[in-house]
This record gives structure tokens, sequence and C-alpha cells, in this order.
């Protein structure tokens, strides 16, 4: 056990962003989830963002088999991965390569430098090697011996194979990292006791080599300073780390016992939802039913199906699955019964890129069935809010008996962040318009009258046998109709009840300035980018009078949109596709003028790129 | 089931709506064999539900008093299993025909016999579409002249039974269109079986395929030309019941009882219970005589039941039993 001798250069720093880049068997996405968990215990607020190839197990040394973990801590708020690396580990020349781009002149880059062999270089794809050619002039480089430092390490530990050597590594630079921004490894020796428990030789060795790195960044002069970040000022309360698939996931779990449903999944692989399927079939303790389907159309019809026998019923996918979904997807809307659809968003048309994020299904959700044929759309924003959107979407379908697609994408999904944890007491009580018994002159279309949701009656109820179905209904009986009138009042009509859902989400309330020069404007997953953006340029670079508002109610818009769009000169709506949103508004505001900022590169917003073009628009 | 349950009768299973079916459609002999069945199942009427595809005979559930829903082309299996999965208490019918379980929803179809969830199964098999007057179906046969095959049919059919029986299916049983009472009580066993049953009915469609069974099913050739099986009983067929099936080498005949030597003894007795495929699917296949009755219904775990024992293991071992549990266990931190 290492006991922490305060590190005596500490220089004190708001927040750094480090990535952890090597192949994809060096475990990378364990050290940087190591070092997220291990800061956020100490108080810092923490973004995270994985990125790793699509090839499952792309040739090693390649340049598309490099795997990396990005880390953002900060003592102040942060709401993003971070764009500009503070540090860059790489444990392979191929990471390098691919990663560079990203670090800022000046900064810091640790290398394993054991790791460049020719054979490697040439994988990598260098003609000469950038730790010789003066190619790395301008960064801080920091050159490690780490995979001979680990042999070294461990070469008294017994029952160790020359692999599981090499592989743990990974843990030398997690060592030195934790050194140079003075963190505790003990979170990290606690991990190991746990996963290894029963092998304690790997317990021995993974420690070992924890503290030779952490020691030997001690020792070595070549690292010059050493950072600490203190404690984010954070709201009081219990936290996790949590990604924000499991945070949707968690959502459901939550609204089911709230609202005392069971919750059904019906869902079918895909890329980057799976996760979520992943973490429901865990929870059958809680009663989770969960269906991995022989395609996406059974998944969501076998979610109807339970939705039609009273479950909450939910059904998880990506562009591509949403696609196939939509013909089922009008049935839910046309037999007026609970469901939530959520898309994780990627890269599309078609399979497009299926790692990588995008906002580019907006229209798709709102628009992709045939027929007039409205839902509602709603959409999260950042990590940990995953949970209160998919509990919301839980609550809206099951209150207004619609259908609800949650949009999240692959960014938030994937990314983490401090979850202030929900205790069920905390969360808003769900309703349902289930009935129970037979009332005289009872109809399955009847309608509450403010919401103008019908009510459920589940197969199991005495006296209330009914047929619903994808035909026309009457919109008093029920039954079959195809009487033209009636089919105009029932459009009307459900167009209607996804429009009083107004009357039940909030405003929206903007940030910053709350009238003046420009409103930037976004939309789901993008909040974190924007809303630091907005934030440095009004804050340190005396922009006053710009405001910001983000949109996670898209279809109804909440109730003061027309008015808050009002009170600004330029609109500006910054999207992650060609332009969706704003043609939403467009729709609905028409006496408005709307700027817009679009970026297509299944990448998230930079920074720069945004403060620029807020400068651009607002002088 | 419920030993209390008011003695019901078939209109107890019928409503108020008008059937609209084309007159003479074998559709309107299946509805009643339905509605006919149910009281003698001991299922209460609340806990029956209906869920079918799109087809004529996919309007089915709008003409009973229970339970229902006309879902969307194909996806009926599906729909279904959710049904079943959230409530296994429920008496779950699905309602397909040719095209809506063998084209459009063929990959539906497989999948819910291979899972052997607790579903019962009617396919009417028109061979032919009806709904959208008259195109060829997946059952359809070589040479038929329809509406999108004027020239004659030129894609081979599916046997379903074949294809079930190839897809896992435990529980399957073969019925012409006009043998009500036989249907009735094929009907009430699959209500019975555990586990997925599926019934082809040889549906005519008077309108767009009219007589495609009369070989088989006319009232004069009937005896001689289908073999109804029984699980337990000879092979027996013929207006005299002296024909029945042998085996030579691996290939299934007909002989004749009194001739060749041949004598009742020598004829197959029917397992519809035994695990092994190989003499369903020769039954299944077999084309003069035509098999009808249950070929198939062999007892095997329903995909229920594997899912509650799992579930039952896991709530015992769980030590999480509210949400709450859950989101405040493992790596949870204080910020003060
Ligand atoms: C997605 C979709 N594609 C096509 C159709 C048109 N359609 C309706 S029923 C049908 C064929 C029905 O044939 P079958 O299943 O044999 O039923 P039958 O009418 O013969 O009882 C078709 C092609 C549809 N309703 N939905
Ligand atoms: S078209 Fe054929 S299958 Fe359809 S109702 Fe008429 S007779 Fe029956
Ligand atoms: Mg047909």
């Amino acid at each position: 056990m290492i006991t922490l001798e305060k590190n005596p250069n500490t220089e004190t720093l708001d927040a750094v962003v480090i990535r952890f880049v090597g192949d994809s068997g060096d475990g990378m996405q364990l050290t940087g989830t190591q070092f997220s968990d291990t800061s956020a215990m100490f108080g810092n607020d923490v973004a995270t963002f994985p990125n790793y190839p699509s090839e499952i197990r792309a040739p090693q040394g390649s340049l598309y088999g490099v795997s990396g973990f990005q880390v953002h801590i900060g003592s102040v708020e942060v709401s993003t991965p971070g764009d500009n690396l503070d540090l860059l580990v790489a444990m392979n020349p191929a990471g390098l390569k691919t990663n560079l781009y990203a670090v800022k002149p000046g900064n810091t880059i640790i290398i394993d430098s054991d790791s460049f062999t020719k054979k490697n270089l040439e994988k990598a794809q260098y003609e000469t090697n950038p730790l010789e050619d003066g190619s790395l002039e301008n960064y801080r480089v920091v050159q490690v011996p780490m995979t001979s430092l680990t042999k070294e390490a461990l070469k008294d530990v017994e029952g160790l194979d020359n692999k599981s050597i090499t592989r743990s590594k990974n843990m030398f630079a997690l060592g030195m990292v934790y050194w140079l921004y003075d963190r505790n490894p003990e979170h990290t020796i606690e991990f190991f006791q746990k996963k290894f428990k029963t092998k304690p030789h790997l317990i021995e060795a993974n420690t070992k080599v924890l503290n030779a790195g952490f020691f030997y960044a001690e020792t070595i002069e070549l690292i010059p300073n050493s950072y600490s970040i203190s404690p984010a000022k954070m709201q009081g309360g219990t936290y996790r780390i949590i990604m924000g698939n499991t945070a949707t996931a968690w959502g459901f779990l939550a609204a089911a016992e709230k609202s005392g449903r069971e919750l059904f999944l019906g869902s079918y692989p895909i890329t980057p939802a799976t996760d979520i399927l992943h973490e429901l079939v865990k929870h059958k303790h809680f009663g989770v039913k969960a269906f991995q389907a022989e395609d996406e159309i059974a998944g969501i019809s076998s979610a109807i199906g339970a939705s039609f026998a009273g479950d909450l019923a939910i059904t998880t996918t990506s562009g591509p699955g949403l696609a196939l979904k939509g013909e089922a997807l009008g049935l839910a809307v046309m037999i007026e019964l609970p469901l939530v659809v959520v898309n994780v968003q990627r890269g599309g048309p078609s399979t497009g890129l299926p790692t990588k994020t995008e906002q580019s299904d907006l229209m798709q959700a709102m628009y992709g069935r045939n027929g007039e044929s409205p839902v509602i759309v709603i959409a999260a924003s950042t990590p940990a809010n995953c949970f209160n959107f998919a509990y919301q979407a839980s609550k809206l379908a099951l209150e207004h008996m619609t259908p609800v697609v949650l949009l999240t994408d692959g960014y938030i999904a994937n990314g983490s962040a401090p979850w202030k944890i929900k205790s069920l007491e905390e969360m808003p009580e769900i309703k349902n318009n289930l009935v129970q018994e037979v009332k005289e002159n009872w109809h399955p279309y009847d309608r509450d009258e403010a919401t103008l949701a019908r009510n459920w009656a589940i197969p199991g109820t005495p006296g209330l046998e009914h047929r619903v179905g994808g035909l026309e209904k009457d919109r008093i009986t029920g039954d079959v109709s195809h009487v033209p009138e009636n089919h105009e009042i029932m459009t009307h009509t459900r167009a209607e009840k996804v429009k009083r859902v107004q009357n039940y989400i909030p405003e929206i309330e903007p940030e910053f300035a709350q009238e003046g020069d420009l409103l930037v404007i976004g939309w789901g997953g993008t909040y974190g980018s924007l809303h630091s953006a907005v934030k440095q340029i009004v804050e340190e670079e005396g922009y006053k009078n710009i405001g910001f508002a983000h949109f996670n109610y898209i279809n109804p818009l909440p109730k003061n949109t027309g008015e808050l769009l009002s009170r600004f000169k330029k609109i500006l709506v910054c999207e992650l596709n060609n332009g969706q949103f704003v043609n939403v508004l467009r729709m609905n505001f028409e006496e408005q003028k709307f700027l817009q900022f679009n970026k297509i590169q299944g990448l998230p917003f930079a920074n720069s790129e945004l403060i620029e073009k807020f400068k651009q628009i607002a002088k | 089931m419920e030993t209390t349950v008011k003695k019901y009768t078939y209109k107890d299973f019928a409503n108020d709506q008008e059937v609209r079916w084309c007159p003479g459609c074998d559709d309107y002999v299946i509805l009643r064999s339905v509605q006919k069945a149910l009281p003698e199942t001991g299922v209460k009427k609340e806990d029956v539900v209906f869920i079918s595809g799109i087809g004529c005979s996919s309007r089915f559930p709008y003409y009973m008093g229970t339970y229902g829903m006309h879902g969307i082309h194909g996806r009926a299996p599906a729909i279904a299993s959710g049904v079943k999965l959230a409530n296994p208490d429920l008496s779950v019918w699905v309602i397909t025909g040719d095209g809506d379980s063998m084209a459009i929803g063929g990959n539906h179809f497989i999948h819910v016999l291979r899972r052997n969830i607790d579903l019962n199964i009617i396919l009417f098999n028109n061979e032919i579409y009806g709904l959208t007057k008259g195109q060829f179906s997946p059952t359809s046969l070589v040479g038929q002249k329809t509406k999108s095959s004027p020239y004659g049919n030129t894609q081979p059919p599916f046997q379903p039974g074949e294809l079930a029986i190839g897809a896992q299916a435990r529980f399957f049983a073969r019925i012409g269109g006009n043998a009500p009472k036989e249907m009735t009580d094929i009907f009430i066993e699959a209500q019975k079986f555990k586990g997925t049953s599926l019934v082809e009915v040889l549906q005519n469609c008077v309108i767009f395929n009219d007589g495609c069974y009369v070989k088989y099913t006319d009232k004069n050739v009937r005896e001689d030309q289908q073999l109804f099986v029984e699980h337990g009983k000879p092979m027996l067929f013929g207006k005299n019941k002296d024909k029945g099936l042998v085996l030579n080498g691996l290939k299934l005949e007909t002989v004749t009882i009194g001739e060749n030597g041949i004598k009742e003894e020598d004829i197959l007795i029917h397992d519809a219970k035994t695990e092994d495929p190989t003499m369903h699917q020769m039954l299944v296949r077999l084309e003069h005589p035509l098999v009808t009755g249950i070929i198939r219904s062999f007892q095997d775990v329903t995909l229920e039941e594997r899912e509650d024992a799992l579930t039952a293991q896991i709530k015992a071992k769980s030590e999480f039993r509210k949400t709450n549990d859950l989101f405040f266990s493992g790596e949870t931190y204080q910020v003060n």
C-alpha cells in the first residue's frame, strides 16, 4: 500500500482533459474508467467518452485498431469530455499517430517507448520514428520504457505468463497519471481485490505495477511538475458515475416501480443502443421482462403486445432499427397504447457511422411513418439526465396513452458523468389510465377530458373485452369505421392529444442573457458543448447579450417557445445534422428568421468552432 | 384453470359485429368452430386474446367477443409473444393467413415456433392472397394462375407443416375447412397443449381460389383421399377403413388390408407425441392420402417456463428488492 506523500510541485488547475490510447488489447477503457471513478470519488466533476474501433478484433498495432478513452475532470463544472488534450497517454505508435491532432502544442504526451519498434512503426505507417525525427518538438514528451519496467516490477511474482505481464503495463501508465494528478491509487487497488478475488497472484501483480508506475513518476525528474484538481463545487448528496445508456435503463426501472407496472423490453441488438438491453436483462430480480427478438419489427411488436396486456413497454434501437419499426409505431399511434421507443442516434443514412454520434434522426422520429401519425418526441441532453428523460418518457406514455420517442445519441449514451442519485421517493408520481370496473356504456376509446388519453382496459379484466386494431376506429364506440368525417375527427384528436402534452411539460428557460442580441439554440446531446461554449463567451469574453436555450421537448415544443424567440435579435440553431430542428422551428414560427450552424462529421461540436461562430454572428 | 367458471356457449364468444367475409367462405366455419371450442376449454372469457395480422383471415378478432387486436401484416406472432410474456395467464391465439405467416411474416413465424411460447396459431391456408384480391402466395402451386401469375406461378410452394416442423414446431395439426367437428376438437386440443400449437386449416376461398382442395375435401372423396390420424391408433383410411400406411424402406406406402397378405397389425400406429420429427415430416409431405388431424404433439418445456424458473432463481439470490437498492449499491460517493 502506498502512503501518499503530498506532491511538492503541485500546481492547481481548474480542469484537465486526458486521453488514454493504445491497441484494442491494451486495456485503455479500463484504465480510463479507473481514473475517472477515482477522480469522481475525490469530488471532481467528471465527463468521459470512450472511443473504440467498430471492428471487434482489429489487427494489433493497426491505425484502425486504436482504442481510446477520454476523461475530463474538473474542480469547476465539467459538461463535455473536452476537446483539447492536456495529457495524451499513448501506448503505441498507432495511438500516437491517430490522436496527436488533439494535443495542443506545449502539452504533455506520455509514451511507452518500448512499443516504438520497427514493426509497430510500420503498422502505424510512420516512415521515421517520431520519437527521433523531431516531429514532437513542440510537445512535452515523456518517454517511458513501460513494457520493460512492468516486466522488471513483476520478476518476482509467480504464476504469470508473458502475456499477462505485458498486458498489465496499462496499470503502469495509470500509476504515473495518478501521481501526476495527485490521486490516491487505493480505489483501484480495491478494484483489483474484488475483480481477482480468486486469483491472488493477479491482485499482487496489478497492484505492484500500479505502484511501480506511481513511484516511477515520483522518482524521475522527467516530469517537471504535477497538477492537482481540487474537488468541484457540486450539490451535496450521494453520487455515482453513470453511463448514458445505463442511466436510460435505470430511468425505466424507476418508472416501472413508481407506476406499479411491470417493465417489458422488446429489442434487437444494434450499436450504440445495445447496452440498454445488456443492462435491463440483468434485472430479472425486479421482474423485468427483456425479450431479445428476431428483429426490430418483432422488438416493437412484442412491446405493443405487452403494452396491450398492461405492461410499461419499451423498445430500444438506433436509426436503422427505427426505420424498421415505423409501421408498428404507426399501429401504436392508431390503437393509442403507451409505448416508449428509444433511438440512440448514430451517423446515417443506412449503416452510416455506427460508432459515431449524430442528431440526424429527428425528422425520422417526428415523421417517419405513413399517415398523420403524431408521437411525443423528447431528447435527453447529458449522460446523467438520460435517467430523467427515460422516466419522463414512461410517464408521458402512460399518462397520455401514446407512443413516445426518446432520442439520445452515441455521444451521451457512451459518455459518463457523475449522477446525483435519485431515490424513487424524489421522482414525480406516475398516473395511468387503467379501467378495472365495468361502467355502463363503456367504450375503449372513452377519453380523459383534459389529456384526451383513452382509457386502458387490459386482458384479464372481466366485462371490458374489446378489440383494437390498425383500422380507423369510430370515435365513440371504437368499432371499425370508414366514415369520412369520423376519420378527420380522429386524426385531429390524435394530434390534439399530443399537442396538449404542452400543458404537462416545463416551459423552456434560457440560460445567460434572457433577452438581447443572440439566442443560441440546441437540443439533445449537444448540451455540454453548447453550454460550455456560451458560458465561456459570456463570462470570459464579455458577450453579455447572448442567451442559450436547450430543448429537451421537441414535440410538442414548450408553450413559451415563440415568446422566447421574440426576445432576441438573432437566433442560431446548432445541430449535428444538416438542419432538422431548425426546420421544426421554422414550421412553427414562420415569422422568425433562423440562422444555423451544422456539423456532420460524426463528432461533437468543438469548443473553438462554436466560439468562432458565435463571435462571427454576435459582432 | 379454475373449475368454478360458468359454462359458456359459443354465443358468449361472439359479438354484435356484422361478419363481412364473402358468403360461402370457409372462414365462417373456422370462426364458429373456435367459438364452439372455447366453452369446452374451461378458459375464462376475459382471459382470451386473439391477435391477428392483415388479410381476410386476420379480420377474425373483430368478430370475437374476447379481447383482440388486429395488428399489422405478418407481425401477429411477435405481438402475441409480447402479450403472453406480459401475462402468462392469458390464453393467446394468433390468427394468420398463408401470406401473412409465410411471406411477410416468415421470420416471426419460424421464431415463434422455435421458442415454443404457449400460443395457439390458426393458419388459414387458402393458397392465395385474398384481401388484396388474388395474387399467388407462398403456398400457391407451381403453374397456378392468379392475378400476379397470369401465365402460371413459377415459385415452388412451402408445405406449411414441413416448414413448421423444420422450425421445431411441437404441435402441428391440419384439417379441412369443411370439417367443423374435427376442427373444433383440434382447437380444444391446441388450447390444452402447453407450447406453441399450429393448426393449418385448408381454407377454401370461394372468390379467388375456389375448389383448390376439393380433391381432398369433397364429401364424396374425402374418406379415400384423407387419412385422419389419431395418436395411438393405426393409420387407416378409406370408406371401409381397409387402407393404411406401412413403411417400405425409408418411404411410406399405401397398402390394402387383405391384399398381398397385409393384416391390420402390419399398419403403422400413429405416435404424435414422440420427440423425433422424422415420421411427422413424412406424414406432412404425403400427398396421397393427405394426412389430417394432429400429426405432431410433442410436449416440451415452454419459453415461459424457462423464463419463470430463471426469474425465480435470480430473485431468490439477488439482494435487490427495490430500484433504490440498485441505485445506491456499489461505487457511490458523497459530496458535502
Ligand atoms: C406492409 C403491408 N404490405 C402489404 C399489405 C397488403 N396486404 C394485405 S393482406 C395481404 C395478403 C394477405 O394474404 P393472406 O395472408 O394469405 O390472407 P388472406 O387474405 O388470404 O386471408 C397483403 C399483401 C399490407 N396490408 N401491409
Ligand atoms: S376473398 Fe376469399 S378468403 Fe377472403 S373472404 Fe372472400 S372468400 Fe374468404
Ligand atoms: Mg391467404
